[in-house]
């Protein structure tokens, strides 16, 4: 069985968000860039069920510019088999990856793709869903557990309210959530072994997709400074305030 | 707690932009390290001393090690992590790959160590002291001893020790009494007390191989009559593994100011089997083996300690409202300016931040010549770095826990009350950088091993490894007017360092007690006016990338060299009256006096 895994370069979870000046964007010069934490959660996951035997081979898959490289060899030093890049300078969008991916799988022909629920810079939540309907396969998306059987997998979703579990039919597209597992700590013999483990290049044109924004971004902003609260006295100022200042009640 | 982010990006500014280490994989052996290969291992340090090793450093101080009925249990969590670490493979970090190491480049494993330092030094001691012994094994070792216990030195299933220090003897090693009775078949068995042997008794390993120092029956008194032994805690059985118990125990654990996480032992070795490690009498010159390569590391220790505490002290003067700016009030919405606004606040921060900055590159370059003494194919080259670490280790060792120890100091003076209280961590960086002014050498023996053992050497030709690419700097950007600010303080301060070097080996020559008298002050000179040279090269590359510096990281270093040029550099002016003056006052009170 075979696993395709996509992971996104983003800026570290640790670093301080800066809007550019221009507010085109977020500030990325110098930053600190890191594999998304939840790709990194499928990534540990697809790495456990080759250790546990279900599957023979997991390939990491990343798109974007040429330093995404970087952050397939924390994939293969996590212990990813194999790498594919997919350099574009472009915005890269969600529908251009899901496209992307799909031309990728038709290719490799995995048994199930896995990708982070969503990811931290954009918080897009839309990948894995729009891969899914593509490629007219079952998603699982949002997952704190997978089961693989009998050419199926149980998928328990984080839903609002409480845990859904589902029975798909494989292959799939599937997304994982933030308690699915622990990531490990790559060791340093597999950051050596890494950098010896094979990465393709290919660019959009190469899979036929044309990746130019079809959204545009009109403005990036910091949010608001919050205000400093205020002191009420009573439960009956409080309940005053709430009606006819917030007036949410 | 204060938390503790890896410096990653000042470290591969000093590791690439300023002491060239992407030329590091054309050294012979080291041509895997490029640094697609050096960013990911310092990333994943980072990552585990960030967030296995940091959390456990408050609450191992709090809890300390414990010992009973002969068993030393440590903090908890202390195993889980060292399990980690070791399955991790960075107790193998830059070991020999014939034994199973990752032979990484020290220069990437000096900051590796920085951050071990900075999240939990006590946690870090156990695999440092099994990095000096495997180092005294694999050069002085037989094939048969290195081939049994080296393997799982490097892999951190067992550790190791130093056993140097007895109760009537500490600096003078002359005064060792165990002793080591031969044996037919080979061995030794050895009959003595050691204290204050760091993981000399833990839980964390499934053996502890001690290297001891001990007398011979036939041995000359004093320091040619010592040897060195290896005694494992269980001798390996016919398949290598833990076999039946040595007669060696763990008598007690030290109570101690800091490192509480460490258990300090008194180790009892009684008939303990043995094996000679080197030549008989030799054990001294196997010793320094290790004691240099430790002697590197605990400097790398008062550096990583005064990091932490930089980073403690920088948050805290962010976000600690008192007073008003004296400049007017910076902070209207607020009832106070964060204390960061503050002259005397700002005064201290730069210190912590001049010494940590400054010091990390003097690491690296000591690092660079580490490397280069062992990689370079040229034997001319390899001699002349072999120098430069011979020179700087004790420069290392002395002046980066000295000003280890003042700036951990200058974070708790940053957090006033709060930093005299244990909660935030920052008295136990005060006194966990203590010791390394102590052990391997105390900083006093540091400044003797500089004047009176590498000065003269060979006619001063380690000397001229320092002198000569510092004066050839000065005189190739003396006339540099963007420079000026930077090379001419560093100019003053190096003719003092010639002038003060010219007046010890003179005094020493007539007396040696004169340069003995002298000699703290001379190194301190001597490790400013390195910090000088450092921060000009420093000031240097910010100046060249002014016009690419988006996240205002060159801008800071520019800043922070002005800082050290005007308020840190100038001390050498004092020192150098301090040693112009002589050893005259210092002899002159009669003891009964004191």
């Amino acid at each position: 069985m075979k696993v395709l895994v996509a992971v996104k370069r983003v800026v570290d979870y640790n670093v301080k968000i800066r809007v550019k000046t221009d507010n085109t964007g977020v500030e990325l010069a110098n930053v600190k860039m890191s594999m998304n934490p939840f790709d990194e959660i499928a990534v540990e996951e697809a790495v456990r069920l080759k250790e546990a035997g279900t599957v023979t081979e997991v390939v990491a898959v990343s798109l974007g510019v040429a330093q995404c490289q970087e952050t397939l060899r924390t994939a293969l030093a996590m212990g990813a088999d194999r790498g594919i890049l997919v350099t574009s300078d472009a915005d890269l969008q969600p529908l251009a990856v899901a496209k992307m991916l799909k031309v990728l799988v038709e290719r490799e022909a995995p048994d199930l793709v896995f990708l982070g629920k969503q990811a931290i810079d954009d918080d897009a939540n839309q990948t894995g869903q729009m891969l899914a309907g593509l490629l007219g396969w079952a998603q699982g998306t949002f997952l704190s557990k997978l089961t693989l059987a009998d050419g199926r997998a149980q998928v328990t979703r984080e839903i609002d309210g409480g845990l859904e579990t589902l029975d798909i039919a494989l292959p799939a597209v599937v997304t994982a959530d933030l308690r699915l597992n622990t990531p490990r700590y790559a060791s340093l013999p597999n950051i050596m072994k890494a950098k010896k483990k094979p990465i393709e290049t290919l660019t959009p044109a190469d899979l036929g997709v044309d990746p130019t924004p079809r959204l545009t971004v009109l403005k990036v902003e910091e949010p608001p400074v919050r205000k400093a609260g205020v002191r009420v006295p009573d439960v009956a100022t409080l309940i005053e305030k709430l009606r006819n200042e917030a007036k949410v009640i | 707690m204060a938390s503790y982010r890896a410096p990653l990006r000042d470290m591969r500014y000093v590791l690439y932009t300023l002491m060239g280490g992407e030329e590091l994989s054309s050294l012979p052996g080291y041509e895997e390290f490029t640094p697609d290969l050096i960013d990911p291992v310092l990333e994943e340090a980072a990552k585990l001393c960030e967030g296995v090793l940091h959390p456990l450093n408050r609450p191992g101080d709090e809890a300390g090690c414990v010992f009973e009925n002969g068993v030393v249990r440590t903090p908890s969590g202390f195993p889980e992590a060292y399990a980690t670490f070791r399955e991790g493979g960075w107790t193998a970090l830059s070991c020999d790959p014939a034994y199973g190491g990752q032979g990484v480049p020290h220069m990437v494993a000096t900051l590796v160590e920085e951050m071990i330092c900075s999240a939990n030094l006590s946690f870090g001691m156990v695999p440092g002291l099994s990095y000096g012994a495997y180092v005294a094994l694999h050069e002085f070792g037989t094939e048969d001893l290195k081939a049994a216990y080296l393997p799982a030195l490097v892999d951190g299933t067992w550790t190791g020790t130093m056993c140097l220090t007895e109760p009537q003897c500490g600096t003078d090693l002359g005064l060792v009494r165990t002793r080591a009775v031969p044996q037919e078949d080979g061995s030794y068995r050895l009959t003595g007390t050691k204290i204050f042997i760091s993981a000399g008794e833990h839980d964390l390993a499934e053996n502890i191989v001690h290297l001891v120092l001990a007398r011979l029956p036939d041995a000359p008194k004093g320091v040619k009559g010592i040897s060195l032994f290896l005694v494992p805690k269980f001798l390996p059985d016919a398949q290598g593994r833990p076999g039946p118990r040595n007669g060696v125990s763990c008598g007690a654990i030290e109570h101690k100011m800091g490192i509480k996480a460490s258990p300090t032992c008194v180790m009892n070795f009684d008939d303990a089997t043995g094996w000679l490690v080197g030549e008989p009498h030799k054990g001294l010159r196997a010793m320094f083996s290790m004691m240099n390569a430790e002697r590197l590391s605990v400097g790398v220790q008062g550096l990583g300690l005064a990091e932490a505490a930089y980073q403690g002290a920088v948050a805290y003067a962010r976000e600690r409202g008192q007073g008003r700016s004296l400049a007017g009030t910076k902070n209207p919405d607020k009832a106070a300016d964060a204390i960061i606004v503050h002259p005397d606040v700002r005064r201290m921060l730069l210190i912590q931040r001049a010494t940590v900055e400054g010091c990390r590159a003097l690491a690296l370059w000591t690092a660079r010549h580490l490397d280069l003494s062992t990689h370079h194919p040229d034997p001319v080259a390899r001699e002349e770095s072999a120098d430069f670490v011979a020179l700087m280790t004790p420069v290392v060792k002395a002046l980066m826990t000295d000003m280890g120890f003042t700036s951990t100091n200058l974070g708790v003076q940053v957090f006033g009350g709060h930093g005299y209280i244990r909660e935030h961590g920052m008295e136990q960086y005060v006194r966990d950088a203590r010791i390394a002014q102590i052990y391997e050498g105390t900083n006093g023996i540091q400044a003797l091993d500089l004047v009176g053992r590498k000065l003269g050497a060979h006619a001063g030709r380690y000397l001229r490894r320092f002198f000569h690419p510092v004066g050839a700097y000065i005189e190739a950007h003396g006339e540099e007017e963007r420079l000026a600010p930077f090379v001419t303080p560093l100019a003053k301060a190096f003719v003092r360092l010639q002038q003060a070097t010219a007046q010890v080996a003179r005094a020493g020559l007539r007396d040696p007690e004169e340069a003995a008298a002298v000699a703290s002050d001379y190194l301190r000179l001597f490790g400013l006016t390195a910090l000088g040279f450092l921060w000009a090269r420093m000031a240097e590359t910010a100046l060249e990338h002014q016009g690419d510096d988006a996240d205002g990281f060159h801008a800071a270093k520019l800043a922070t060299a002005r800082f050290y040029m005007d308020k840190m550099l100038p001390e050498t002016g004092a020192l150098f009256s301090v040693i112009m003056a002589g050893g005259a006052s210092i002899g002159a009170l009669d003891e009964a006096a004191f």
